[in-house]
């Protein structure tokens, strides 16, 4: 009994220790993770997949560093599909400290598909005010973007000649972190009905899968896990497919740890519990 | 007078939106942007009391043993991103605004977002025990979940049609009822203040 | 007539009138095909009328598909749309449907401006003229239809928003009526919160220990209701701690915030009657970024290990992490957020979580006020009557009734 008490009481720097070996041991040795497709990925990839060439798509990467571990593999599958299907590709980005990072990514997967900046791609920079700058963008992109990033007039782009807004893509594909999406469902989705899909974290699925039911959303990439199925679809595997393997080892080391703690409360059950936390 | 005013000015201008909502002409799209603009404008104009305020608190801070360290890293960065960033040129790679900005504030942005995977697991190892029937329920849920992560073959698809249903059904409904108490909650706050009757917000004179 | 002129007459009327037999012939398909592919009859009947809900800048085109669209020759693809700003001038296209469709949307609502003009532009009050034609399969175009004339109409009130009018209009009469019950002294019961139940019990436990109280606005603005909600616990925890004299440290994100903040402690420290003992210096601003000021308030936490923190307002990804780290210094937790995302976390690793409308209830649940406690009746029967909407609604649409469904549908 004394050592299911321990369990129960166990410090919390253990458990950090396990977690910290469960992502140190993948990185070290690491392992392939066969990925099963679920259809909410599938349904974006095969939306971009049955454009044809020089149709216009609308990529919105919308959240800053702190979160580009997990979102970056799904924005990098996401164009380097529509490079490869050379399909015109306009991209904005409404987070403060997306631009640098926005603009590492395209260069180098713009060199990776000989693409040119300005013909086959645009990067139209960043705004504050989600809101306002997706209302201002369904009317004329010119609005909130005289100018690309890096200051070229938008007018004088050989891939914006013949575009004006939302009305002129095929669809919008938004990445996000935080409070974006909902952004874009009401201000884009929902003002200007053009065809919309998220990115998001892990932890945001949840709170956009009715929006899937509602028809709002035509798919979603949930977390790594999704990038990594797209990487997988798309045939370009790259940072999401390298981390399944860390999400494998840590999710089993958590859920290890939640069937001992189990283990150990029924075990104990009889004592007062004095852990507390939680309001169930 | 002084908390009439400001009422008057809350009570008048929420109206004026609440109507202007329903009325789809370009004067009426105008008058959205136009205070649209304002709402950033003010942002701006409050910016100079934030960066105060976090100056005077560290500066006092500085006379403290315990927090003098701490605060006299923040202003120095605060003093060494200020100098940096106000040449034309610090928004362009290679610049000294952006080697600090890409190697120091992002690295540590990322790092800070990381602790949420060790939080996660002592917060679980803690609340995802048994104690009761809508325990049970949260527990078993959560790992249902967790397990869509773990290739175990025909068992990972069972898996996931359980997690699709588990998300697009009981999931939704929860959500969908939190979000229309919400959405109630917020109409109400908003008409409160509208009303004058909600105005915590405003102080006392 | 000789016999000969008799039959060379005969020859020629056979050619003249077994013409289409004899088109069937190799040789005379071939003058067929020098004549072109035929064309598609063209749509008719075109009728314009005003787009409606709008400023003024569309207009809807419907026709009457082709006969060859579907029936006759059955040759019809699609029909191009052509437009002009006079019945004699020059028509230009606007659009292309395919065949079966018949209805299209002209609308151009941007201004011409001196760098950007734009002769498309439909202002309000403006005529145009449009011709439907039909086009084939190869390609050839019908005549065109008869012309038809629209002009713009700014509209004044936007019908598709009216369910929402409605409701807002049937929520403030009974947020007015249940005032007026409350004013007049009726009892309003409201079921009990255990979050706002333990605000007391914490500021007690703070005071008791000798420890401050951490207050966390959380990340939103100061125009977001959830953060509003957060002033109006502060005002009330800020008003507790003067009483007692405990401390009370806000740390906020927003510039704006910060100036509401610091005014709500202030104007709870003068109604307790201790204006002296109020510190504008507790009430600081940190960052606008999100995990520096997650890292913030978690060295805060640990150096003054608070003995009661709340989080009151807009949280995202960083609520964990904080409720975490109060957990490590061993405070008691109160959360209460809009953040659906969130609750989980908060939920999990807090000691009482006010879920969504709860946080925006607190301030009638505070302060007792009649005026308040009306307010949360009148969300109520709001609720009620949303529950039953659904309820009739969903039987309705199983019996392939849409009545009430077309009722709250809002097409923006």
């Amino acid at each position: 009994m004394k050592i299911l008490d321990k369990i129960m009481l166990i410090d919390r720097r253990w458990i950090y220790l396990a977690i910290g070996l469960a992502v140190i041991i993948p990185a070290i040795w690491s392992f392939e993770v066969p990925v099963t497709v679920s259809p909410e990925v599938k349904r974006i990839y095969d939306f971009v997949d049955q454009l044809e060439q020089n149709d216009y798509i609308f990529v919105a990467v919308d959240y800053d560093p702190s979160s580009l571990a997990e979102l970056n593999p799904m924005t990098e599958a996401i164009i380097n599909q529509a490079f490869a299907k050379n399909l015109k590709v306009v991209i904005v980005t409404l987070a403060q400290f997306g631009p640098g990072m926005v603009e590492e990514i395209t260069s180098r997967l713009a060199a990776n598909h000989q693409k040119i900046r300005g013909v086959d791609y645009c990067f139209l920079g960043y705004r504050p005010y989600p809101a306002i700058t997706i209302l201002a963008m369904g009317v004329d992109f010119r609005v909130p973007f005289p100018a690309d990033y890096y200051g070229t007039p938008l007018d004088s782009l050989p891939v914006m000649q013949g575009i004006k807004n939302f009305g002129d893509v095929k669809g919008v594909i938004d990445l996000t972190a935080g409070n974006t999406a909902d952004f874009w469902l009401i201000y884009g989705n929902g003002r200007y009905g053009f065809p919309l899909a998220i990115g998001i974290t892990g932890v945001m699925s949840a709170d956009y899968y009715q929006y899937l039911q509602s028809g709002q959303l035509f798919g979603i990439i949930p977390g790594v896990k999704g990038a990594a199925e797209y990487e997988d679809l798309v045939g370009f595997p790259g940072r999401g497919m390298e981390q399944m393997a860390y999400q494998v080892i840590a999710h089993s080391v958590i859920i290890l740890f939640i069937i001992m703690s189990n283990v150990a409360y029924f075990a104990t059950r009889t004592k007062k519990d004095k852990m507390g936390g939680g309001a169930l | 007078m002084k908390r009439e005013i400001p009422l008057l000015i809350v009570g008048i201008t929420g109206f004026a939106m609440l109507i202007q909502y329903f009325i789809p002409t370009d004067w009426s799209e105008f008058i959205f942007t136009y205070s649209q603009d304002w709402v950033i404008v003010i942002g701006i104009l409050a910016l100079p009391l934030g960066i105060w305020s976090l100056i005077k608190a560290n500066v006092l801070k500085l006379k403290v043993p315990d927090e003098r360290f701490y605060s006299a890293v923040l202003l120095a960065g605060f003093l060494a991103m200020l100098v940096t960033g106000t040449k034309r040129e610090s928004l362009e790679a290679g610049s000294t605004f952006m080697t600090i900005f890409t190697n120091v504030l992002i690295p540590i942005q990322a790092t800070i977002f990381s602790l949420l995977a060790f939080f996660i697991a002592s917060a679980a190892y803690r609340a995802f025990r048994a104690r009761s029937v809508l325990a049970t329920i949260l527990l078993v849920t959560a790992l249902i979940i967790m397990f869509r992560f773990i290739p175990l073959g025909p068992i990972s698809t069972a898996n996931l049609s359980a997690v699709s249903w588990i998300l697009s059904v009981p999931n939704m409904a929860a959500k969908r009822a939190i979000m229309m108490g919400i959405g109630l909650g917020a109409t109400a706050t908003a008409i409160k203040i509208i009303l004058g009757i909600e105005r915590t917000y405003m102080g006392h004179d | 007539m000789s016999l000969i002129s008799r039959i060379i007459a005969a020859v020629m009327i056979l050619a003249c009138t077994g013409g289409g037999v004899l088109a069937q012939t190799p040789a005379l398909e071939t003058l067929a095909d020098t004549l072109g592919p035929p064309a598609p009859m063209p749509p008719s009947h075109v009728v314009i009328k005003d787009k409606t809900n709008d400023a003024g800048h569309g207009l809807i085109i419907t026709w009457e598909l082709s006969v060859d669209d579907g029936g006759g020759r059955d040759n019809v693809i699609m029909y191009d749309i052509a437009r002009s700003n006079s019945p004699d001038g020059e028509f230009t296209s606007r659009g292309i449907v395919p065949k079966g469709v018949n209805e299209y949307e002209d609308a151009d609502d941007q201004a011409p401006t001196p760098t950007s003009p734009n002769p498309d532009y439909m202002a309000a009050g403006s005529t145009w003229y449009y011709r439907i034609t039909a086009i084939s399969d190869k390609q050839v175009r019908s005549e065109t239809s008869d012309t038809a004339m629209g002009v713009t109409e700014e509209n004044l009130f936007h019908w598709g928003k009216l369910p929402i009018l409605v409701a807002v209009v049937l929520f403030t009469a009974y947020i007015l009526n249940f005032i007026r019950s409350a004013r007049k002294g009726k009892k309003l019961y409201v079921r009990p919160l255990a979050g706002i139940n333990a605000v007391d019990d914490a500021i007690g436990r703070a005071t008791e220990m000798g420890k401050p109280i951490l207050y966390i606005l959380g990340l939103g603005t100061a125009g977001d209701i959830a953060t509003i909600a957060g002033f109006t616990i502060l005002a009330r925890v800020a008003r507790r701690t003067a009483e007692y004299q405990t401390r009370v440290l806000v740390p906020v994100q927003d510039p704006v915030v910060l100036a509401v903040a610091q005014e709500t402690v202030r104007t709870a420290y003068l109604e307790a009657g201790r204006p002296e003992q109020y510190n504008p210096d507790n009430v600081f601003y940190v960052t606008a970024l999100q995990f520096p000021y997650v890292a913030a308030v978690n060295g805060i936490m640990l150096r003054e290990r608070p003995a009661t923190n709340f989080y009151m307002g807009v949280f995202y990804a960083e609520s964990l992490i904080l409720a975490e780290t109060g957990n490590i210094a061993g405070s008691i937790q109160i959360s209460g957020t809009d953040q659906v995302a969130q609750l989980p976390f908060f939920v999990a690793a807090t000691d009482y979580t006010l879920i969504g409308e709860e946080l925006y209830a607190a301030s009638a649940y505070l302060s007792q006020e009649p005026v308040q406690l009306g307010t949360l009746k009148a969300q109520d029967y709001l609720k009620a009557i949303i529950m039953i909407v659904i309820i009739l609604g969903a039987i309705a649409i199983t019996g392939k009734w849409t009545f009430i469904r077309e009722m709250v549908t809002i097409n923006l």
